[in-house]
């Protein structure tokens, strides 16, 4: 029977490898747990999200500072975000969102520019200076158009 | 001439004929299969408990598979990078490498290859040892030893392999990612935060779930379908052989129809 | 007692056995005999439970093999020991844990106790010393003599033995034949014997039933049989090459099939 106990040893160190991994996963990866909750939350008004997901990075400065929690359509005419911010990063009242993209066809973000005022936006405020993204089918065909006139 | 003409008429409805009675056969392979297969689960509680085969069987199929599935994930991770970096590179998005290998290994690569890679090292085991017991009555002494074979031989490999699969496949999602990490950060210079940062914020956990869920059923289906090629086995040499090959044909491409609808399920 | 009732078993278009009657008497030591593929191990394989009647009955007592429950059917085997043609052990395990098995499955026994009753089994088939090798090291006769040990080792009331002298040495065979017929008297064990081995069957058997076709052709004690005037009978004991029993199982003719006259070679269709 002791060969029987070594292999049940080997077994029992192989599923706990699997489990393991299973929780890398799961934790780092997945960000289950609430780490994914951290943070707080703010909302924006754009007249084009153009691109922007749920999950998508919002930053400030260049430096990742959240995520885009959610993207719905509001009175039928605009779309309404919801940003998760990194707990810690304070944004001033007037700060200013835009829609932005990374290259020339990379992915699309939402770029936070800090304002003047000392005061900060508080959880579950609104950014209200916003700026949609700018269209290159829009900005390609404008140029065409012009050209040919 | 006109014997040319119904020779020809006769290869077509033979042909028509042929294929009639391989999707017959086929069906009726599905219906016993699944019968012989949930007859072997249902043995699961029943006494005597077979928890001591449950780990042999782990360690046969489960630790036995763990090296191949090591290297495969390994370089599947490696190439993945240095592929998708040449091509994200092209765009100025080198920073979603991480994503990108994370995405593919995770939810496509992972489970479908490490379902493959098991079936050809497990999977075809299963089915020449349960071939081999069958053409030397060892299941039939089982019988008369009044040890019922579905629950000894069957059941403990299906159990095995559905649990085993995805412990495999998260090991093999792991260091895929790792190594592609390796690759694309230290070797080819990508941003270190941003691999982790990008594949963390693209991945979300039900694409995991969808990885988890296709490996739990794939590991179930090679179960069922090695257990079943292997008992139902012509019991000669030669039909132990074709029942093997069988096997890891019918398993695999089983995997990859169950893949394109577990996807459309999950996306 | 095991009765068979109207017995048959069909493979595609062959009764390998047809509606045939059969009784085992409890406690004594019955030979079916009769020429390769008559019918003799299906016969076995239906008694023993391993496979189905497509039609009749096999019945343990008052119990009906063919409509037992699964758990039943294996609490009646706890008391059957079956020798294989080609031993069938089991290939993953050596010669003790082999022997040892049936006692390992169902017995709450001592690991001494276990021991003490396989070194007994493995002497009797006088393979005491062999416990550590595996069954791929051994012939082809020691392996059978192993089997006949394990087939025992739960001292079964009855035994199913298939072919138990095929392929061994007049030595072994006489051996195997012997320890038969002792463990059966000791053990008042009933037990089943198919064989085409005419002197090993008569001289063991208490009673003989003689298989031709898938049908019992005769039945009887040794003395019988050996007494009966039936044709087929008479030329299975002797062996002689011609008789009622065409040695040919062609159905097509010799000469035709040599001479590929035209409507006698049948195209595959």
């Amino acid at each position: 029977m002791q060969p029987y106990r070594r292999i049940e040893m080997t077994v029992g160190v192989f599923v706990f490898l699997g489990l393991v991994a299973i929780a890398w996963l799961a934790l780092k990866v997945g960000q289950v747990g609430g780490i994914g909750e951290s943070g707080y939350t703010l909302t924006a008004n754009f007249n084009d999200a153009g691109g922007v997901r749920k999950g998508s990075d919002i930053m400030m400065a260049g430096v990742t500072v959240g995520r885009v929690d959610d993207v719905k359509l509001t009175n039928n005419d605009h779309a309404t975000m919801i940003l998760r911010i990194h707990e810690g990063v304070a944004i001033s009242e007037d700060a200013f969102a835009s829609v932005r993209t990374k290259g020339i066809i990379g992915d699309r973000y939402v770029r936070i520019t800090q304002g003047m005022e000392e005061a900060h936006l508080v959880a579950g405020s609104e950014i209200e200076e916003t700026e949609s993204a700018i269209n290159i089918e829009d900005l390609i065909s404008k140029y065409i158009f012009s050209g040919k006139e | 001439m006109s014997n040319g003409m119904s020779s020809n008429q006769s290869s077509a409805t033979m042909f028509f004929g042929s294929m009639g009675r391989y999707a017959m056969r086929g069906i009726e392979q599905l219906g016993d299969g699944t019968r012989l297969g949930l007859h072997a689960l249902s043995l699961i509680f029943a006494r005597p408990w077979q928890g001591k085969h449950f780990v042999l069987q782990l360690y046969a199929l489960g630790v036995g598979s763990l090296i191949i599935i090591i290297i495969t994930g390994a370089f599947t991770g490696m190439v993945l990078a240095l592929q998708g970096y040449y091509t994200l590179a092209k765009f100025g998005s080198e920073s979603l490498l991480g994503a990108g290998v994370g995405m593919s290994i995770i939810r496509e690569l992972g489970p479908v290859l490490g379902a493959f890679m098991i079936i050809g090292r497990a999977g075809s085991s299963i089915t020449a040892e349960i071939g081999i017991m069958r053409v030397t009555e060892q299941t039939d002494a089982l019988e008369m030893m009044a040890v019922n074979p579905k629950q000894r031989i069957l059941l403990p490999r299906i159990v095995a392999t559905t649990i085993a699969v995805p412990l495999l496949v998260s090991i093999f999602d792991v260091v895929g990612i790792a190594t592609g990490y390796i690759v694309g950060v230290e070797m080819l210079g990508v941003n270190s935060g941003a691999y982790m940062a990008e594949l963390i914020a693209k991945l979300e956990m039900i694409d995991l779930n969808g990885g988890w869920v296709k490996a739990g059923v794939f590991g179930f289906m090679i179960g069922m379908i090695c257990t079943y090629m292997g008992y139902r086995a012509t019991p000669t040499t030669e039909g132990v052989a074709k029942a093997t090959t069988q096997a890891v044909v019918i398993a695999s491409v089983g995997v990859l129809i169950m893949d394109y609808i577990l996807t459309s399920f999950y996306l | 007692m095991i009765r068979g009732e109207n017995l048959s078993k069909r493979y595609g278009d062959v009764d390998a056995v047809a509606s045939t009657d059969i009784q085992i008497k409890a406690g004594a030591i019955t030979a079916i005999m009769g020429g390769s593929g008559s019918g003799k191990t299906t016969l076995l394989r239906l008694l023993s439970g391993l496979d189905a009647p497509t039609t009749g009955h096999v019945w343990y007592g008052d119990e009906d093999l063919c409509g037992l429950s699964e758990r039943r059917l294996y609490e009646l085997r706890e008391n059957m020991g079956m020798l294989f043609q080609y031993s069938a052990l089991l290939n993953s395990l050596n010669v003790y844990d082999n022997v040892a098995f049936p006692l390992h499955e169902h017995t709450d026994l001592d690991e001494e106790v276990i021991r003490t009753m396989v070194s007994m089994k493995l002497e009797q088939v006088g393979l005491r010393g062999f416990e550590t090798m595996m069954p791929s090291e051994l012939s082809g006769g020691m392996a059978k003599r192993v089997a006949f040990a394990r087939a025992i080792a739960m001292d079964p009331k009855i035994v199913f033995f298939d072919e138990p002298t095929s392929g061994l040495d007049p030595i072994s065979a006489g051996v195997i034949s012997t320890l038969i017929l002792n463990t059966s008297k000791m053990n008042r064990m009933t037990s089943v014997v198919v064989t085409h081995d005419v002197s090993a069957g008569l001289a063991i058997a208490d009673q003989v039933v003689l298989m031709w076709q898938g049908c019992i052709i005769a039945e009887g004690t040794p003395a019988e049989i050996q007494a009966s005037t039936d044709e087929r009978v008479r030329q299975f004991l002797e062996g002689r090459p011609d008789g009622p029993i065409p040695f040919s199982r062609s159905t097509t003719s010799y000469i035709d099939d040599l001479t590929h006259r035209p409507g006698t070679v049948r195209m595959a269709s």
